[in-house]
């Protein structure tokens, strides 16, 4: 049932990594101890985050949801043991930024109590639409670290043909083998989960794709798929190559196919999913238990007993630490993730979250490697290495140089942040800290774009509604005068008399006359004149009164 | 039956709307300035009228009939000249600090509600219609359509409207530049 790797096609670049993933390996997958408090990030997803359904001080069951998710692209979560919510607040959570988002704190009782569950016995007597809502539900996401919700990823849409479904467990990055082990110790509920994947996108054409550094986990799924006599599933043992586990390289050297550059997997009828999700969608269907827990990878050379625990979403990362005989004297850093694609956490006290699938923790002697950053040499080391077939010192150096056109011009969003460049650069660049940053940068850039749209809509708006607000008080005030003046001139008509503000007028002025006439038309200011001052107005007195007899 | 009746009464009405926002269109159209449009695009949209300007648009205006320089806009700051200049192929040229500095981060208004008299006047001033409130009623910012232009502050009476820099959440966090940067050789 196993295929050749030799028929497999490969993909441009990559890199022979050291696996150091036997650390890891020797004990099988073990149970993390119920935490005293869980920490249950309300977004731990691509998407929005849903709407809160509990209160502070309420009794929880394991498995109850926390929130509900009214739009299409959500994950909902779910308390992962039973207890008291003694708090929901901004709690710091596993991100590069080291940020704080909203959480549910729970004070866990320790009888981790399930809720009420259903079960479905033959999934098959249930379409696909219902089939999605219930993984949905489930709060199930990509577990193999993007946490992507994986209803969506189930429905490519109605003129979608999907052909080929691959089973991604390449786990190609070193150090982390939760998948291995799942694989190796769960394959029936992979199988299971596969079969249900299989059903909903309505294909018959299921590949397993691992490398070829697992043969344990071969083995095991291969023996499932005989017992399931599941002849719809083939497992493809590939060449260990780092990034094999990246979605288009995987992709690529399983059908040979390329993805369209801007486009989905979907587009040209593939759909990739990763293998620990399967075992998720199993334990959501068969037994109507959403995800509450995952398995993660604690290892690394600053760790004293690595293995992979069975953990409860939400935990405390030091307590797995702990569990895990905590730190050795030369642990200098916690990644989350593997040491090519995570990014260090600046504190153990994160819960574990639905991507998180590897806590390594890092040695001195691991970092020695970060020697001073020169100037790039245009060697072409990286551009050889590259799995997206890009250029990454021209990306450096338009990243570096803020030219966001430019570097979206040679590609920069189809860099997979895989981190083949960076490590064999031999002038040390951090080369994809300048594509992450750029990244974000051009994100923001959008985001303000979008806003300042926003805001001249409003304030255009806003414009038009004082304008119209004017015009009409102005047509108000001109309806107002009219209607007066007719008033006026009907009155008018009716008392047969002169227009009274004309007599108001003539009124008034009759009475400045008669004033001046009281006042005997002396001027006020004609006290101590001098002898020609009173002659001239004896003279101008004169022509006065001879003008007016005239 | 009926339904053919309703069917035909509704297209019918469409048909009738169809045609009269047709001819509103036609007949309403603004033409607008596309050099006008293509600078008012690049500006923020703050609407504070730092450049000495009743707003974006007006100095979008300015700039396209050669009566305004391009380094005017503060909250634009450096982004704005730079996208400017490339649009207009000139020489960018550093902010004219007449007009006010730039921003370190994006600050929005707050109210302090317990001091609030709900005398409309930030309302009035505020270009975007961002401030809810009635009068006599308590007043409140809303956060996402505030643009930070500070143009509520000077009116308000009893001096309760406060800038606060904006949260920065997991949304707008950016990965920072690494720290040594070396210029990356002339290609
Ligand atoms: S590997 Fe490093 S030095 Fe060589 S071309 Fe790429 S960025 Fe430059
Ligand atoms: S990190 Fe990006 S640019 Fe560098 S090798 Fe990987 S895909 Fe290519
Ligand atoms: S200074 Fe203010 S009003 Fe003028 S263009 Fe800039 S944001 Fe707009």
């Amino acid at each position: 049932m196993t295929e050749q790797s030799n028929r497999l096609s490969t993909f441009h670049g990559g890199l022979k990594l050291d696996g150091h993933k036997t650390m890891s390996l020797t004990s099988p997958i073990g149970k993390a101890v119920i935490p005293a408090k869980v920490i249950i990030p309300l977004h731990q997803h691509i998407g929005d985050t849903g709407e809160l359904l509990v209160k502070e001080g309420d009794k929880v069951l394991k498995g109850q949801p926390l929130t509900l998710s009214s739009s299409y692209v959500s994950a909902p979560v779910h308390a992962s043991t039973s207890g008291t919510i003694v708090k929901i607040t901004d709690h710091k959570i596993p991100h590069p930024s080291g940020l704080s988002a909203p959480c549910v704190i729970i004070e866990t009782d320790g009888k981790d109590e399930w809720t009420e569950v259903s079960p479905v016995e033959d999934f098959r007597q249930l379409d696909a639409t219902e089939l999605r809502n219930r993984i949905r539900h489930a709060g199930i996401v990509g577990l193999g670290g993007a946490a992507f919700p994986t209803a969506v990823k189930l429905n490519p849409g109605p003129d979608q043909k999907i052909d080929t479904v691959i089973f991604n467990g390449a786990e190609c990055e070193p150090y982390i083998t939760c998948d291995d082990m799942l694989m190796r110790e769960r394959a029936d509920d992979v199988i299971s989960g596969i079969q249900i994947s299989l059903y909903a996108l309505n294909t018959n054409n299921g590949i397993i794709a691992i490398e070829n550094n697992k043969p344990e986990a071969i083995g095991a799924l291969n023996q499932a798929i005989k017992k399931s006599n599941a002849t719809n599933i083939k497992v493809i043992s590939m060449p260990t190559l780092y990034p094999t586990g990246g979605e288009k390289q995987l992709i690529k050297v399983i059908t040979g196919k390329e993805v369209p550059g801007n486009g989905l997997p979907a587009d040209i009828g593939i759909i990739v999913q990763n293998v620990g999700t399967m075992a998720a969608i199993h334990q959501a269907i068969h037994f109507g238990k959403p995800l509450i827990s995952r398995i993660v990878t604690i290892t690394g050379k600053g760790i004293k007993k690595p293995q992979n625990l069975e953990t409860l979403i939400g935990t405390p990362m030091a307590d797995l630490i702990a569990q895990c005989g905590g730190y050795k004297d030369d642990a200098e850093h916690l990644v989350m993730g593997g040491p090519m694609m995570g990014f260090t956490l600046t504190t153990d006290q994160l819960p574990v979250i639905k991507g998180c699938n590897c806590l390594l923790v890092e040695t001195s002697e691991l970092q020695k490697k970060s020697r001073p950053t020169m100037p790039c040499i245009r060697c072409g080391e990286c551009v050889r290495v590259c799995p997206a077939s890009l250029l990454p010192q021209q990306l450096y150096w338009y990243a570096s140089s803020k030219n966001f056109d430019k570097v979206q011009d040679y590609h920069l969003f189809d860099c997979i942040e895989c981190g083949c460049c960076a490590q064999v650069c031999p002038s040390q660049i951090p080369l994809v800290q300048y594509y992450r940053f750029a990244k974000t940068e051009i994100w923001n850039l959008e985001r303000e774009r979008q806003k300042s749209d926003h805001a001249r809509m409003r304030h255009d708006f806003r414009q038009a509604r004082l304008d119209k607000e004017k015009q009409e008080r102005e047509e108000r005030l001109r309806k107002k005068k009219e209607m007066l003046a007719k008033k006026q001139q009907q009155e008018n008509a009716e008392s047969g008399e002169e227009d009274p503000k004309k007599a108001a007028i003539e009124a008034a002025l009759a009475r400045v006359k008669a004033k001046k006439e009281q006042a005997g038309l002396t001027p006020k200011n004609t006290d101590n004149l001098t002898a020609g001052q009173q002659k001239l107005i004896e003279e101008a007195d004169k022509r006065r009164n001879q003008s007016k007899a005239e | 039956m009926s339904i053919l009746t309703a069917v035909i009464t509704l297209g019918l009405i469409a048909g009738i709307f169809g045609l009269l926002l047709g001819y509103a269109s036609i007949r309403f159209h603004v033409e607008g300035d596309p050099v006008v449009d293509k600078i008012d695009a690049l500006l923020p949209q703050t609407q504070c009228g730092q450049c000495s300007f009743a707003g974006c648009r007006p100095y979008a205006e300015a700039i396209a009939n050669g009566e305004a320089p391009i380094n005017q806009c503060p909250p634009g700051g450096e982004t704005t000249i730079l996208a400017l200049a490339d649009l207009l192929g000139v020489e960018a040229i550093p902010l004219n600090a007449e007009h006010g500095e730039e921003k370190p981060v994006a600050t929005v208004a707050i109210i302090d509600e317990q001091v609030c008299i709900g005398c409309t006047l930030c309302i009035q001033a505020c270009p975007v219609d961002a401030i809810l409130g009635a009068a006599k009623q308590m007043h409140t910012v809303i956060e996402d359509e505030c643009t930070g232009c500070e143009l509520c502050i000077p009116p308000c009476p009893v001096d309760c409207i406060e800038m606060i820099p904006l949260k920065e959440t997991l949304e707008t966090w950016k990965w920072p530049l690494p720290e040594h940067t070396h210029t990356a050789p002339k290609i």
